[in-house]
């Protein structure tokens, strides 16, 4: 409040001085509050996104009260509604998309900032930045078109005749109908879909890193790895969090390309080749001809993902910005 | 940074000074480290392949003169896709760059270092990356019921919410690179705040504020799902007040890829080709005008 103020006075006194050609003490006044309230704005749409929401999925949470969570119904005729099968989903997607997306996103930021040769540099990494800027619906129509076909013939059918009758990996991995789409292949094409932002901001997380750390390490006679992995990675690892977080909001809250991949299946089921649907891709799909009670409840699963969101982004955010500061 | 690149884990070393098992870690570092990069290759030049493929398949001067075919119906093209895709962007960026340029001022310059706007950045930092299917579901309540009808003018705000906090973000950024000196100089010629901001930090920053809004501009040109129960589609010539489903290319590519007409998901790949170039050029291009920015 003190820069506010200061800067106040310097306004004051800049205006004080006899009139010149240019805006007066009122236009410059005006100037100021439409800053201050376009900065308000951002604020105030904030909380309408949280607002209507909550209003929008209110009766709902009130009809079924905590049940709504535990519940894996979601029938339309009986108008019994649960969050159980889309909430289990949308976590189980994002969870293996961090689980296949991240190594190649470290993969991919060691290779820019310590393997990659000067001159290709440039190249490969706006590669790797083009691959974010592809609209989703894209990702969705490469992975029901090209990639779910192929999934289903090179991985599903051998897998699932491998582990037929096996305890465990039997049910995990076992395609009752090898499709190519479900919930593994949400969670592939998510990978891919945060792989370009993970590795960008931890590539910039690595070249912050003092180069004198590396060049002592390779001094004393340690080999890449090692450099990366005692040297580079503890240095670095409180802000790859934050932005393996940032990465997981992305995750959670991806529409189009999981609406393609995920199959919109409303069952529960063990296996991560059978089709699902995520809390995005079910509101996606019956919203516009949703009324009276399954609307209120696809704003309920709506408060649910911006809960899940918002808390997943706030430990980014504190993660990352720990780092800037310190 | 090409400095480091001389820097090598002395290859000179005798391989026996080094433990085999160590020799074998660093190699895996090294090949997985390639193969994930060069994986990313793969996809992205699949995804273009892709839609080069099958988007050139249905590409025809008929695409940009005539609109979407109904369904069963032959031919057609997506022109008013085209045109309610351009509209509607247009109304979002119009709406997102004033209100997303005076608030990274304000979080810049007026509101430096006050709490204010140390929770604004917070919380637009939260709204930039928020799910865009719930911005779709708020510009629904806010606009869509009330007004009874879907529009495009529903659809552009949407649009403007997804772009603003870009703008905000890449503003604020841009403006603190501004030396603290040129404000004073400014200040000190007797200019009040507002003028030294518009001539001076402004301009410094021009560039870099030009960047963020063409990046704004790419990141909603392909967005979808806030359009979904906003703008919606429509298989003719939008009205001229924008009431009523608004035809635009995301959501014509959503519906037209998953249906089961052959025109259709033609008319779908033309759309996906066109958008995704119109796109990656628009970020290139963002790329290259940031350029001379960092360079100084």
């Amino acid at each position: 409040m003190t820069a506010l103020t200061e800067q106040i006075a310097l306004t004051r006194s800049g205006t004080s001085t006899r009139s010149r050609k240019g805006p007066s003490k009122g236009l410059d006044a005006l100037f100021r509050a439409a800053s201050y309230g376009s900065a308000l704005l951002v604020l105030v749409v904030l909380a309408g996104i949280l607002g209507s929401i909550l209003y929008g999925g209110w009766p709902a949470f009130r009809e079924f009260g905590f049940g709504f969570l535990t519940s894996s119904a979601w029938n339309i005729g009986t108008e019994q509604y649960g969050a159980l099968v889309a909430v289990t989903g949308t976590l189980a997607s994002a969870l293996l998309a961090l689980v296949i997306g991240v190594p190649i996103s470290l993969g991919i930021a060691i290779y820019l900032t310590q393997l990659c040769p000067g001159w290709a540099r440039k190249p490969v990494g706006m590669t790797i930045e083009l691959l974010a800027a592809v609209p989703s619906i894209i990702y969705g129509m490469w992975g029901l078109f090209i990639f779910a076909p192929f999934f289903a013939r090179f991985v599903q059918m051998p897998v699932s005749n491998v582990v037929e009758g096996l305890p465990i990996v039997g049910t995990l991995l076992y395609a009752r109908v090898p499709s190519g789409v479900g919930v593994l292949t949400a969670g592939i094409i998510l990978a891919i879909m945060i792989v370009p932002f993970v590795a960008s901001i931890a590539r910039d997380m690595l070249d912050q890193i003092p180069t004198i750390l590396r060049e002592s390490a390779y001094g004393i006679g340690c080999t890449t790895w090692e450099v990366v992995r005692h040297v580079l990675l503890p240095q670095a690892s409180v802000s790859i969090i934050g932005a393996i977080m940032l990465g997981l909001g992305r995750a959670l809250g991806e529409t189009m390309a999981v609406t393609f991949v995920v199959g919109n299946a409303n069952r529960l089921s063990a296996s991560v080749f059978d089709p699902g649907s995520t809390i995005a891709s079910r509101i996606a799909n019956e919203f516009n001809e949703a009324d009276g009670l399954q609307l209120n409840s696809l704003m309920a699963l709506g408060c649910i993902l911006f809960a899940i969101t918002f808390v997943v982004l706030i430990i980014a955010r504190f993660l990352t910005r720990r780092v800037k500061v310190a | 940074m090409d400095a480091n690149n001389t820097i090598r884990p002395a290859p000179a070393l005798k391989p026996t000074r080094i433990r085999g098992s160590r020799r074998v870690a660093d190699r895996t570092l090294r090949l997985a480290c390639l193969l994930a990069t060069v994986l990313g290759a793969v996809v992205l030049g699949s995804i273009l392949l892709m839609l080069i493929i099958e988007g050139a398949r249905g590409f025809s001067p008929l695409l940009f003169t005539q609109p979407t075919p109904g369904p069963g119906s032959e031919g057609g093209g997506i022109a008013n896709a085209i045109l309610g895709s351009l509209v509607l962007t247009g109304i979002g960026i119009l709406v997102a760059t004033p209100i997303g340029l005076m608030a990274g001022t304000y979080l810049a310059e007026y509101g430096r270092g006050s709490k204010l706007a140390e929770v604004i950045r917070f919380l637009n930092d939260i709204l930039l990356s928020a799910p865009s299917i719930l911005i779709g579901l708020f510009v629904y309540t806010l606009m869509v019921r009330p007004m009874g009808s879907y529009s495009g003018w529903a659809g552009g705000v949407a649009l403007a919410i997804i772009a603003t906090p870009v703008i905000v973000r890449t503003t604020e950024d841009m403006l603190r690179l501004v030396p603290g000196t040129l404000r004073e100089a400014g200040v000190a010629l007797g200019a009040p705040m507002s003028t030294v901001i518009r001539s001076v930090t402004w301009r410094a920053a021009s560039a870099g504020i030009v960047t963020g809004i063409i990046l704004a501009l790419a990141r909603i040109a392909g967005e979808t799902a806030p359009l979904l129960f906003t703008a919606l589609n429509n298989n003719s010539w939008f009205s001229r007040d924008l009431m009523g489903g608004v035809a635009n290319l995301p959501v014509m590519i959503y519906q037209f890829a998953l249906s089961p007409y052959p025109n259709w998901q033609q008319l779908a790949w033309a759309g996906a080709l066109l958008i995704t170039m119109t796109i990656l050029l628009l970020s290139v291009v963002a790329r290259v005008v940031i350029k001379p920015q960092t360079a100084r």
